[in-house]
């Protein structure tokens, strides 16, 4: 089935999966945004179990997806997976360390004898929501910004920049997508914690705090679309495949793919929509319209900026040195071999709403919190 | 090519990082399906002591599990960080083993683990035991993915190289799969998992005999642990003889290291204990050990199923024995530059359009690619991987892996018996073991890591061409801030497993 497809449809089809997993993993961001909350929202200790528990049950898929996420770009597209990590080292290695810590903060938070403290872990894991998540849309918006490297003969990387991606913090336009996950994460957590958590007076709190969180979320969302629709973006000729820059390139994307601009539109109105319907109604379930609100968005943008013959990840200091799906992906036959496994993603998917669906029916509520039988975060 | 230091910071790190994850991997290979098997006996029988010795050891099954996740992360991305060049250079071979393991087994093992922690009182008896034992598979299933991956390293097949993308690109993907070097790694490495899961069980029960606390669970976790461990004790001596067998027919220099053979002979023993000649070089004549017990004939007949086999030693791998069809280092390396010099060509007539001079090239290119790594080296000696580290850790991992078969058979019998209480210099031993395991785990990896030395992969690509264009300074402080952050985890993760423990199986979850 696969191997009817050209490389160039396989290649696009994986770049549709990539950005496929970018979607779920900004959704599955609103972890993090939950552990931003950590220290504002509960007004006491259980309250803050609760919501620790609550994130608790999810912080895995989260990670998992992150793991995945490094794996099919490593997989499909190894040449970005090289050039990116072993290029701008820093900014990736702090985004690990800001994950790892999280990996053992739920569950030693609060077990006796644990060490370091029970607040050193929730400073973590606020570390984890805010730091991490700001390094993530830096990494991310250099797709739009690019980076200064160089391949040589051989595709070996050379960094140009001394500061090996923390260059990447310096240019003010990156913390625009930087925030906007920021206050999206956060946002996703208010509603994730209306749909299970059992407890009035948190959700009183939580809608304060999403009038706030939306405002600045749109306010930082608008200013990036309008950096990436005005400014100038990297394409490449299909034939020659020699790279140029072309004014108001992601714009003419969304107007040149419409079905992109459909995904996007779609994306950004189920997203408002899930905000406004838990705001002006009694309605528990928005997170579901956001979630996947949420998908689409980040995902027509992660399409706008990997096809129709567009850069990926630009060099600033080498333009023929610069990413596409053509050059940066593994070869037909790997890709194809990819594709069959990736038929089982239905399958995965379908489990992991199963579970979902099974832990989700009773919300979490103080009590179980104080039953000692249970385990607990 | 990249300054020697950068190098071996990036090496130190990427051991490090190894060293502490194998700290924890195994014990959730193992853990979990001891966990799986005492709640099966928890449904069959209804019993709710089962219960209980199920939730006890699951609480340090997540303590520990929590800690291997975070470790893991680590390991997926350090490929690209710090080895880049090795990354393009085969991401298109290695890179889908670890997207496989993504989809088939992490989301497995992370869904399924809410579920088993979270779900006693949410889902059914059944669905709640499909989810531990979906738990276990899920990990096991990510140790074999990873390993088809190390294995892939270790004995590179199913692929060709690509001069136009000077890269290599996979050609089957089953050839990858069922490399009889990665299968029979994930069998021994799992194998040593259980072990360790087992050894751990039946330790930590030993102090609580010890303590006289919780004699009844004790005993009962005791007896499932011993069991388990004395299986698959019988199943890691199986598949390590595999193993060595795969080492000797593809990377006859690891095997060399591991015996400390220099010249190589017929009918070869095996080396049972010896301390090595510290003056010994190679090509030298003087004797390699100062004192050693040999067990005759036996290398020859693990390594190659006849007694009469010609083991190589290092010494005839270095500078080669025609007599016995062994091709010298310096015959390799000078294979090995062809082959580079022949791409060169390549790239130069593609520029030009010169196709007859491409087609030649490529022909040259494709004679030499067996030795196409030996190109980079420049000296026959560099092929020796560290000596005494792979032979010292080789011989103690294995003489561990005895001891553990030997306490496994004891401790059966005692329990068996109902004498085990009476035999508290049993119990002791059993309770020191448990460090015993992870050294003698740690130890496998350093002879299979270790011990392939130079190579990143096998004859194609050594670690100095392997790594990232980085510089010293970054990797020695990105080593730092790891080896700060891992230690202190760990220190976290030992204090919680040991209080836990001390709160024992009836409170504390």
């Amino acid at each position: 089935m696969f191997e009817l497809l050209s490389l160039l449809q396989l290649q696009q089809l994986w770049w549709i999966i990539v950005s496929l997993l970018g979607g779920i993993f900004a959704f599955l961001l609103f972890v993090q945004g939950g552990q931003t909350l950590l220290f504002s929202l509960p007004a006491n200790e259980t309250e803050k179990t609760m919501l620790v528990n609550s994130l608790g049950r999810k912080w895995e898929l989260g990670f998992t997806t992150l793991v995945l996420f490094g794996g099919a770009l490593f997989a499909a597209f190894p040449l970005f997976y090289a050039t990116s990590f072993g290029g701008a080292y820093w900014v990736w290695l702090a985004i690990l360390f800001c994950f790892i810590i999280q990996a053992v903060s739920y569950e030693y938070r609060k077990k006796p004898d644990n060490f370091l403290g029970t607040k050193t872990y929730e400073c973590f894991l606020y570390l984890n929501g805010s730091l991490g998540v700001l390094l993530l849309g830096i990494a991310i918006s250099t797709f739009f910004s690019g980076a200064a490297f160089h391949l040589d003969e051989n595709r070996f990387v050379f960094w140009d920049n001394p500061l090996r991606g923390l260059e990447a913090l310096q240019n003010p336009f990156n913390y625009l997508l930087a925030f906007t996950l920021f206050f999206l994460s956060r946002i996703g957590a208010g509603l994730y914690f209306i749909n299970t958590i059992d407890h009035d007076a948190l959700h009183v709190k939580i809608k304060t705090m999403l009038r706030s969180q939306t405002l600045l979320f749109l306010l930082f969302f608008a200013s990036f679309m309008g950096w990436i629709l005005t400014k100038e973006g990297f394409a490449y000729d299909p034939l020659t495949k020699v790279v140029m820059i072309v004014p108001y390139h992601y714009a003419n994307n969304f107007a040149q793919m419409p079905w992109v601009l459909a995904l996007f539109c779609l994306g950004v109105c189920l997203v408002v929509f899930g905000v406004l319907r838990t705001l002006f109604s009694t309605s528990k379930t928005s997170i579901k319209p956001f979630g996947v609100g949420v998908v689409l968005t980040v995902m027509a943008l992660f399409l706008t900026v990997g096809l129709n013959h567009t850069v990926f990840y630009p060099s600033l200091s080498d333009l023929s040195s610069s990413l596409h799906i053509e050059n940066a992906s593994g070869s037909f036959y790997t890709l194809t071999t990819m594709s069959y496994l990736g038929l089982m993603i239905p399958f995965v998917v379908a489990y992991i709403a199963y579970a979902w669906y099974a832990m989700n029916r009773e919300k979490i509520t103080e009590a179980e919190m104080n039953d000692s039988s249970q385990h607990h975060y | 090519m990249n300054e020697l230091a950068s190098v071996d910071w990036s090496r130190a790190q990427f051991a490090l990082t190894a060293i502490y994850h194998f700290l924890f991997v195994p014990l959730t290979l193992g853990l979990s399906f001891l966990v799986a098997i005492m709640e099966t006996l928890y449904v069959k029988t209804g019993d709710l002591e089962w219960k209980k010795a199920t939730k006890f050891w699951m609480t340090l099954f997540a303590i520990n599990f929590a800690i291997g996740v975070a470790t893991g992360l680590i390991m997926e991305f350090e490929f690209g960080t710090n080895w880049a060049n090795y990354s393009w250079f085969v991401g298109d071979i290695f890179g889908a083993p670890l997207a496989v393991e993504g989809i088939l087994a992490f989301f497995m093992e992370s869904t399924f683990f809410a579920v088993m922690f979270f779900g006693w009182n949410k889902v059914s008896k059944g669905f709640h035991l499909l989810s531990t034992w979906l738990v276990a598979l899920g990990s096991n299933l990510s140790a074999f993915w990873i390993l088809v991956a190390n294995g892939w390293m270790q004995y590179p097949v199913g692929m060709v190289f690509n001069p136009d993308s000077a890269r290599n690109e996979m050609a089957n993907f089953f050839d990858v799969l069922l490399s009889p070097v990665a299968i029979a790694k994930f069998l021994h490495t799992v194998a040593s998992g259980y072990v360790i899961g087992s050894l751990f069980v039946v330790g930590i029960c030993a102090w609580f005999l010890l303590k006289k606390r919780d004699l009844h669970f004790a005993k009962r976790s005791m007896l499932v642990g011993a069991s388990f461990g004395l299986l698959t004790s019988l199943f890691l001596t199986l598949s390590g003889d595999e193993s060595a067998y795969q080492v000797a027919q593809h990377q006859p220099v690891k095997l060399a290291a591991m015996e400390g053979i220099y010249k190589g002979e017929h009918r070869a023993g095996l080396i049972a204990f010896a301390f090595l000649n510290p003056d010994k070089k190679i090509g030298d004549d003087l004797h390699p050990f100062i004192g050693d017990i040999e067990i005759p004939y036996l290398l020859s007949f693990l390594g190659y199923r006849n007694i009469e086999a010609f083991v190589p030693g290092l010494d005839d791998l270095v500078y080669g024995n025609p007599s016995k069809g062994v091709v010298s280092a310096s015959e390799r390396i000078e294979s090995g530059k062809i082959a580079l010099s022949a791409l060169k060509s390549y790239r130069e007539a593609k520029k030009e359009g010169n196709a007859a001079l491409m087609q030649e090239s490529h022909t040259l290119l494709t004679t030499h690619m067996p030795n196409f790594g030996y190109g980079y080296l420049d000296r026959p000696e560099q092929i020796v991987p560290p000596i005494a580290l792979t032979f010292y850790t080789f011989h103690l991992m294995v003489s561990l892996g005895m001891w553990f078969l030997a306490l496994f058979i004891i401790v059966l019998f005692l329990l068996m018996k109902r004498e085990i209480m009476r035999y508290k210099p049993v119990l002791y031993a059993a309770l020191w073991s448990v460090p015993l395991g992870y050294i003698a785990a740690e130890c496998g990896w350093i002879v299979a890591e270790v011990g392939r030395q130079p190579w990143a992969i096998q004859d194609l690509m050594p670690v100095h061409i392997a790594a990232t264009n980085l510089g010293s300074g970054n990797v020695m402080i990105s080593f730092t801030l790891f080896a700060i952050l891992f230690t202190l985890l760990l220190i976290a993760e030992i204090k919680i497993m040991v209080k836990q423990i001390a709160i024992g199986p009836d409170g504390g979850h």
